[in-house]
């Protein structure tokens, strides 16, 4: 895609307005441009974000008059998920890549706090893929297939009240990725006293949130007027079918009921003229364009600057790419560098602590086999003496047997010289 | 079912930026592959504005166009381009290149604004007063390509900003190159300048003041150029292939005739009753912007009413993306300035789809898995180390526990012999007492007896 060539008039010094004094030719440079946008084809990607059952599918048929596949939703998905389908239109000898991008299980769960979170992602990673692509060294962004949602229909439901919290906070997260087009489903559901005051409350609730919604824009005269008409019947309430009822003489598309038949191209009935005038008719190149240049451009600076790149400031040296990256480098490789150490460092500090609580516990160990050491030399001087005591006595008995038995033997031989002694002793 | 969202096919980029001229066109014209469904629409939908809508933006935009022109001093050149655009781009107030010769050759840009059928355009024309007009040409082309360079610089630069604003293109969209009229063929200085700048600048070569050389000659004359220009191997600007018949008509036929033999006229003159551009004569007026007096005419169409969009595509899609991918290879790997591997980029090929950001993450990436299988091995050397310590404690444990186990045992022992002795004394000792009591005994028997018989009077 062409990035936006835009111009700065007159700022240079000698800028000079000069007259032609005849026809040159370059006034075919529009149509130059245009023969190529319409050899090279268009691309549109259209979100649609509503509840199951709120009539995204039957929209989309009716407004590109053709039947999408799909068979619907059921409400048992555990979550919301996203799911894209892309198809090729012609009209007249313009091709259109049309892609429409469905959310599935919107508002069916209990608890819907992360409603919003799948369709921030998706919108988030087609921009991902552009910014990657646009950063590539070798690129090649003039046949690159855009896959930015260049709108997103949000389908209201046909309450009649206001606006559920689950919309306001999804339109909240919404509103600065991509270009939000607020419309009243099944709005054959609606009478039409009811249906003024709820828009109004829908568009003042969105104010009063400060939800910027899409600005169909007025500064060109040959759409300003047509905007400015539309503007005010925002947001627009459809009705959706694609089935025919033969309406006077010819088939047009619309709801029969019991009650009557609601059309869907009369503009008394519902918006959804309006809704196809101003989707496709007129700005439909504006929807692309602020996607390129505001939703995408707030997404790349912001993902820049998330990662650290920065514009350098005027009066140091124009910003040069080549510098940024270089320093971008060298401070990255600085950051694994550091984080490496600090690993390392840990693990030291780590194996040192083991090493002491180790250490301590063996200085343990040892110190208690040494006490037990001691407790058995103990004891083992205590027998030594026990031992010795014995051997005392021992011998001092067999000393004393000795001895005695030697006493006996003199006795036995000379037992009367005993007796004689006694007697000897008796008298004496 | 679903049908996921496909990038458009088309044909594979070549690496190679000489390629990007055929590929760029043969994309253009393919558009995407099947992978899309085709649906055909019941009834009105809209879209078909959509070029309208394109149309209106444009001119509410307004448009740019940048154009060089090269060539000797008094080729012709100024008032070419007063006669190209109608208009007093160089006057006497604003005198062009020829006429402000300078020592080195200079790069000059003047910008006009001009309008028509209510589109605005900002032309800026660069010119180069002394390009070949030196005694020594060498490197005259040095400065033409380094204002190119600088203004391609400009872009990347404002491209590449966080903030970006509507940026201004002043790139050089095309490079009218003036051949002098010899009639024989390129001079040197004009294959080197074509060499050097071909892939930069789409180059239109142009026979100045051709009303010098007859038909034949200019027929002659032109078929040399070409097959130098062949030769040498010089890319001058192609025309796109259209599918349309009218358009490749016309297309066939400007390129039968390139170079473009041109005539250029400041002054009106009238012929037969027609004001018309031209240079009079003695024997005649040689008109401007008639087809059989040169080929003015098909030039203005080609550059101003058919391919001046082109020309930017071009100018946009190949030479600044050339340029582009050049300067950022230059840059990254290693952060080390490869400007020495300038337009080599042979090692790191394989990379070159990748953005110098992407490839940042995937550094960090393969750091982060280097850092956790570092750890990881650092962790198991760290577990097996204390594995092994503690192994080996507990080891002398055990054999201390063993040790000590033996030495009571060793007690014990002989704490048991010592009892045993003990015992056996003891018994031994009882047993002698009670002997020796019982020999006392007898022996006091004995003597009682004793005594009884010698009281009964037995012993006198």
């Amino acid at each position: 895609m062409a990035v936006a060539v835009g111009r700065k008039a007159s700022q240079s010094e000698d800028l000079r307005n000069l007259n032609l004094s005849g026809h040159v030719g370059f006034d075919s440079l529009p149509d130059q441009l245009v023969n190529k946008s319409t050899t090279q084809g268009f691309c549109f990607n259209i979100l649609c974000v509503g509840e199951t059952g709120v009539g995204k599918s039957t929209l989309m048929d009716t407004l590109f008059n053709t039947k999408f596949e799909g068979d619907p939703a059921t409400h048992n998905e555990p979550g919301v998920r996203l799911k894209a389908r892309s198809y090729e239109l012609q009209e007249s000898n313009v091709r259109l890549k049309l892609t429409i991008v469905d959310t599935v299980g919107f508002g069916d769960q209990i608890n819907k706090d992360d409603s919003y979170k799948p369709i921030v992602e998706y919108i988030d990673a087609q921009f991902e893929a552009y910014l990657q692509e646009e950063l590539k060294i070798k690129r090649s962004l003039f046949n690159y297939h855009d896959t930015r949602i260049h709108a997103c229909l949000y389908f209201i439901a046909p309450t009649g009240h206001s606006l559920k919290s689950l919309d306001l906070v999804t339109m909240k997260k919404l509103d600065s990725k991509v270009n939000i087009i607020p419309i009243i489903a099944k709005a054959d559901t609606i009478a039409k006293n009811e249906l003024h005051k709820f828009k109004s409350k829908i568009m003042s609730e969105l104010v009063s949130n400060g939800v910027q919604i899409y600005q169909f824009p007025t500064d060109e005269e040959t759409v300003a007027e047509i905007n400015a008409t539309m503007s005010v019947h925002l947001p627009f309430a459809v009705v959706g079918s694609t089935e025919e009822v033969k309406i006077g003489n010819k088939m047009a598309k619309a709801r029969q009921y019991p009650w009557g038949i609601v059309q869907v191209e009369n503009e008394n009935h519902c918006d959804f003229v309006k809704l196809r005038e101003m989707l496709i008719r007129v700005n439909m190149e504006d929807l692309r364009e602020q996607t390129h240049s505001r939703h995408y451009e707030l997404y790349r600076r912001c993902k820049l600057e998330e990662m650290g790149f920065k514009d350098t400031d005027p009066d140091s040296k124009p910003f040069s790419l080549q510098e940024t990256y270089e320093a971008k480098r060298n401070e990255f490789l600085g950051e694994l560098q550091k984080k490496e150490e600090e690993m390392r460092q840990m693990f030291v500090m780590r194996v040192k602590e083991k090493e002491t609580e180790l250490k301590e516990a063996e200085k343990e160990l040892h110190e208690k086999f040494d006490r037990l050491k001691k407790t058995h030399q103990d004891e083992k001087k205590k027998l030594e003496e026990k031992k010795k005591e014995i051997e005392e006595e021992v011998s001092a008995f067999n000393k004393k047997k000795a001895l005695l038995q030697s006493q006996a033997q003199q006795a036995g031989s000379q037992p009367t010289k005993k007796d004689k002694d006694k007697k000897n002793s008796s008298f004496t | 079912m679903s049908v996921r969202v496909k990038v458009g096919g088309g044909v594979p980029r070549e690496r190679d930026g000489e390629c990007r001229f055929a590929i760029h066109r043969q994309e253009k014209r393919l558009g995407t592959v099947a992978p899309w469904q085709q649906k055909n629409l019941e009834g009105y939908v809209g879209f078909a504005n959509l070029p309208n809508q394109v149309y209106r933006k444009s001119v509410k935009r307004g448009f740019e166009f940048t154009l060089m022109v090269v060539g000797e001093s008094g080729l012709g050149k100024s008032t070419l381009i007063n006669s190209l655009f109608l208009t007093d781009l160089y006057s006497s107030e604003y005198p062009g290149p020829s006429h402000r010769i300078k020592k080195t050759v200079q790069v000059e840009q003047s910008k006009v604004l001009i309008k028509e059928g209510g589109v605005q355009l900002l032309l800026t024309i660069v010119d180069t007063p002394g390009f070949g007009d030196a005694v020594d040409n060498s490197n005259c082309w040095q400065p033409v390509i380094d204002h190119i360079d600088s203004k391609f610089e400009d872009y990347l630069n404002a491209e590449s900003r966080v903030n970006r604003r509507q940026m201004p293109d002043n790139r050089v969209h095309c490079c009218l190159y003036f051949i002098a009229p010899s009639g024989h063929g390129l001079k040197p200085l004009d294959i080197e300048f074509m060499k050097r700048l071909h892939e930069k600048v789409n180059i239109i070569p142009l026979i100045a003041k051709a009303d010098t050389l007859t038909p034949e000659e200019c027929q002659q004359f032109k078929k040399q150029i070409m097959k130098e220009i062949q030769d040498h191997k010089i890319k001058i600007y192609e025309f796109p292939e259209t599918d349309d018949e009218e358009e490749s008509k016309i297309v066939k036929k400007i390129k039968d005739r390139l170079p473009l033999a041109v005539v250029g006229s400041n002054t009106i003159i009238e012929v037969n009753g027609k004001r018309v551009r031209g240079r009079q004569y003695p024997w005649g007026v040689a008109e401007v912007e008639n087809g059989e007096h040169c080929d003015f005419t098909i030039l203005r169409n080609m550059l101003i009413r058919t391919h001046m969009q082109d020309l930017k595509d071009v100018t946009n899609n190949v030479h600044y993306e050339n340029y582009r991918s050049r300067k950022l290879a230059a840059v990254t790997y290693n952060g080390v300035d490869n400007n020495k591997n300038k337009g080599q980029l042979t090692k790191y090929d394989t990379v070159e789809g990748i953005s110098p950001l992407a490839q940042m993450e995937e550094e960090r990436r393969e750091h982060v898995a280097k850092m956790k299988k570092m750890e990881m091995e650092m962790e198991q050397v760290f577990e097996m180390k204390v594995k092994e310590k503690i192994q080996k404690l507990k080891d002398s444990e055990t054999e201390l526990q063993r040790r000590h186990e033996q030495m009571k045992k060793n007690l014990e022992a002989q704490h048991k012999e010592l009892e045993e002795k003990r015992r056996q004394y003891e018994e031994e000792k009882a047993s002698w007492e009670n002997q020796q009591r019982m020999l006392e005994q007898q022996k006091l028997d004995a003597s009682r007896t004793l005594e009884k018989n010698k009281k009964k009077g037995k012993i006198f």
